[in-house]
């Protein structure tokens, strides 16, 4: 059918059809994954074109796209009404993760389409990330492919928790129900230990528009939802775990005069209103909230996902990177933790590495010790020590200095990190906070956890130097002046008392020197303890808490 | 507890990526471009500094060809709100005599507007400069990140892009490079106009239905703006009533007619198209892909 044919019925059988629907009240995010030519962007055309969300002037260029780069013969390819790169309509491919907005008299929606080919694995777990269901597109020519385990590994642990499979190309198999059937039972096997709260399988043909928009004459033995029906109708509350108490991570500090101090954010979780008692993390100092300021007034409530100004009723010191928290909230900050990382650069990541890590608006430097790596085939977890593009492995993360962080699966906000590369500047892992990881891989390879900072024994001096002074030269001199200063005094004291010259040497000499060796030795010996704990899987709070 | 609107969510989200840009680079700018994403853009700055001034200059390039009213709009907002505002023009191309008749929309693009653009950025050094351009705009602009990285040459490389999962921004950028920062990524056309009514938002007059003098050409309808249109053979001024979806060049911007003079009916007119806002702007039809090569280019 022409792109003109196709406008003329479409404005027949719904003269009031418009590409942008009143506002639902819910919003579904929601991404499509599967393997390569599985037909995701076909689907995504397929979802836009049925709510007729596409718009007359975007058909014509369908029209004329779908002439010069389609794969569809004299049919339209809907596909190139979402894959928007020159690159990607050259190849036929989605490279990219594109977002797609549109709502329907019922819902509103926002679709990340994302790429099938292994290679951009990363953009894929990027649209998991913020979305609330998935759809696992399978062809139904192929069945269940290693593509479509690592997607499903990976949309589980970014803790999605609603899936659609959605067997596709019914078309070419003759609509068969066996087909169908049997490939729902190979991917409900296969997920078994992902933990979906929902797996809704739905046979389609995104080409056809079969089983997506309207029941398939096709396809009469299906008795569940269509496509639409369900993705209109699913209900994903609770979906993305927030914590329940007030959290909030201070992004920028407001001083506009000397009259006003405001502690800018975004709130992680829970709720918070004038007068509730505060803590400050790392430090645990307190306060009270005084206001809550916005430009259309103070509010007398702020709840999670507003970004608001707070105001607090006494002096405490608090910058970027600090944690706004109600006074009984268990979060605590620590220098050390375990988590996931799905690893996304070319160059493998081995252990010991030092990158910077930006959880919440904080950010420190992170060494990082691989326990051990996920096999995509079969979910396992073996012992490694390094991970290649890609690959889902479990670490322990050592940072340079307290952060307010806590378990992913308990808080999206402060549980989720991404990993810097300290010379490229590029985002290199996406990581979770989990507590229970090691242990995983302990009850798994059962030898035990590498250490967390191989190759320090051969830096010795650099990471005492760092230990002392982690703020670089300034500091070091601030340091050996400030130790100068304290000496002298000591021994000017020490003469004036005894007047010995010999135990004036020797107290000069012991704050001089002694002093800061003994508290190398002491932080080497807590380190060392602490890192045993982790790999026993103990995560009591270090550094500070309330 | 309160429940957020999908409008409030848009909103925090906005100011949460602003700040986040003022926070984390050491010299940003606003890119304003008249038009109503970036009033909206401005409004949430605002919004976000309270009780604070904006905390960052607002840049105008001005091609020499904006709609007369854009500019007077231009002026008086940026009084109003006590704004330091910028002006760039590419002095350069005005000395060679570039224009859109003659020129070709083309070259008149790339010379006044992305050529300008980065004098501007270089001139002032800026490292991070925030624009109104929403995914739902066109193909390319899907797939832009939030924080979108520019080499030193300002070119957008589409295929080398960081991951944006979450929130997380990766605000790292080595000497030279810098960032094109969209606050309203996730926002649609109808969100912007629902906001602007709910926030009540000041808007060029130009969105509203009115007559104005308009002339058919090459299947749009061009407002002359001023004499310096030349009306070819045949061509006719002809007062008509309409208003535009999006603003740009004068020659370069096509109306549509209208009679949508106020928000809601603007809004009940969107509700019912059935075409894109961008369908009225010539640049992006120089080609398949030709956004995506301007945005490599540097335009924004």
């Amino acid at each position: 059918m022409s792109a003109v044919a196709l406008k003329a019925v479409l404005a027949a059988q719904n003269p009031s059809a418009h590409p942008a629907a009143a506002a639902a009240p819910a919003l579904l995010r929601f991404i499509t994954c599967g393997s390569v030519d599985d037909g995701k962007s076909t689907l995504i055309g397929r979802l836009l074109f049925d709510a007729k969300l596409v718009h007359d002037d975007q058909l014509d260029a369908l029209g004329r796209d779908s002439r010069r780069f389609g794969t569809q013969g004299d049919k339209l390819d809907l596909a190139l009404l979402v894959d928007g790169l020159s690159a990607e309509r050259e190849q036929g491919i989605t490279i990219d993760v594109a977002y797609r907005y549109f709502a329907t008299p019922r819902r509103s929606f926002i679709v990340a389409d994302t790429p099938g080919h292994e290679q951009y694995t990363r953009n894929m777990a990027t649209g998991a990330s913020t979305a609330d269901l998935a759809i696992i597109l399978i062809d139904a020519r192929k069945g269940v492919l290693p593509q479509t385990r690592r997607h499903s590994f990976i949309v589980s642990m970014l803790g999605v928790r609603h899936v659609v499979v959605a067997v596709n190309k019914m078309d070419l198999v003759g609509f068969d129900r066996a087909v169908f059937e049997g490939i729902v039972a190979q991917y409900r096997h296969m997920a078994g230990g992902l933990g979906f709260a929902t797996i809704t399988p739905i046979p389609i043909s995104a080409l056809e528009g079969d089983g997506v928009a309207g029941r398939s004459p096709n396809m009469p033995w299906h008795a569940g939802p269509t496509l639409f029906e369900h993705l209109e109708s699913v209900d994903v509350a609770g979906a993305v775990q927030l914590a329940a108490r007030f959290r909030m991570p201070v992004q920028w500090v407001n001083r506009p005069n000397l009259d006003f101090r405001g502690f800018a954010g975004t709130i992680a979780g829970g709720a918070v209103s004038p007068g509730d008692e505060v803590a400050i993390l790392p430090g645990g100092r307190r306060s009270r909230v005084a206001r809550i300021v916005t430009q259309d007034g103070d509010l007398a409530e702020a709840v999670a996902a507003q970004a608001v100004t707070l105001t607090l009723a006494d002096e405490v010191d608090v910058s970027r990177g600090d944690v706004i928290v109600a006074v009984d909230d268990a979060l605590t900050a620590r220098r050390a933790f375990a988590a996931r990382l799905l690893w996304m650069s070319d160059r493998p990541l081995a252990s010991g590495a030092e990158l910077t890590l930006r959880l919440g608006a904080s950010s420190a430097t992170a060494r990082v010790a691989i326990a051990g790596a996920v096999d995509i085939h079969s979910f396992e977890i073996h012992a490694a020590d390094a991970l290649a593009m890609n690959e889902v492995g479990i670490a322990t993360i050592a940072l340079d200095r307290a952060v307010a962080l806590t378990d992913y699966a308990e808080d999206r906000e402060l549980g989720a990190f991404i990993l810097v590369d300290r010379v490229s500047g590029d985002t290199v892992a996406l990581g979770l906070v989990d507590a229970g990881a090691v242990r995983l891989v302990r009850s798994v390879s059962g030898d035990g956890v590498p250490s967390a900072s191989p190759g320090r024994s051969r830096h010795w001096v650099k990471v005492a130097l760092d230990r002392l002074a982690p703020g670089g030269w300034p500091q070091i001199v601030e340091e050996a002046s400030w130790r100068a200063l304290a000496s002298l005094a000591v021994a000017a004291l020490v003469q004036l008392t005894f007047a010995d010259w010999r135990i004036t040497a020797a107290a000069a000499l012991a704050e001089a020197l002694l002093r800061p060796i003994l508290r190398l030795a002491h932080q080497a010996a807590w380190r060392s303890f602490e890192r045993q704990r982790i790999a026993r899987g103990h995560y009591d709070a270090e550094g500070s808490g309330i | 507890m309160i429940q957020l609107t999908h409008l409030q969510k848009l909103e925090a989200e906005a100011i949460h990526i602003i700040r986040e840009t003022v926070a984390t680079c050491d010299n940003p700018v606003m890119l304003y471009s008249i038009g109503k994403d970036s009033a909206v853009l401005l409004h949430l700055a605002l919004k976000a500094f309270y009780p604070g001034r904006l905390p960052f200059p607002v840049l105008h390039v001005d091609t020499t060809w904006k709609f007369r009213e854009m500019i007077a709009f231009r002026d008086q907002r940026a009084q109003e709100l006590g704004l330091d505002l910028i002006v760039h023009v590419n002095q350069d191309g005005v000395r060679a005599g570039v224009n859109p008749f003659d020129s070709g929309s083309r070259a008149h693009t790339d010379v006044m507007k992305t050529q300008a653009l980065r004098q501007a950025l270089d001139a002032h050094k800026f490292d991070a400069a925030f624009g109104g351009a929403r995914r739902d705009e066109e193909k390319s602009r899907a797939k832009e990140r939030v924080f979108s990285l520019r080499s030193a040459e300002h070119r957008w490389d589409p295929k080398a892009q960081r991951p944006e999962p979450w929130r997380l921004y990766n605000t790292r950028k080595r000497p030279g490079e810098s960032f094109r920062v969209f606050p309203l990524s996730n926002w649609t056309e109808l969100d912007v106009w629902d906001y602007v009514a709910r926030e009540n938002i000041p808007v060029v007059p130009l969105y509203f239905a009115a007559p104005r003098p308009v002339v058919e050409r090459d299947g749009a309808l061009i407002m002359r703006d001023d004499d310096r249109m030349a009306l070819r053979e045949g061509e006719v001024v002809q007062t008509r009533m309409v208003r535009f979806r999006t603003l740009g060049c004068y020659p370069l911007t096509g109306a549509v007619e209208s009679t949508a003079a106020t928000l809601p009916e603007i809004i009940a007119e969107m509700r019912g198209s059935r075409s894109s806002e961008r369908q009225g702007r010539i640049i992006d039809h120089d080609g398949a892909g030709s956004m995506e090569q301007k945005k490599q280019e540097g335009y924004f």
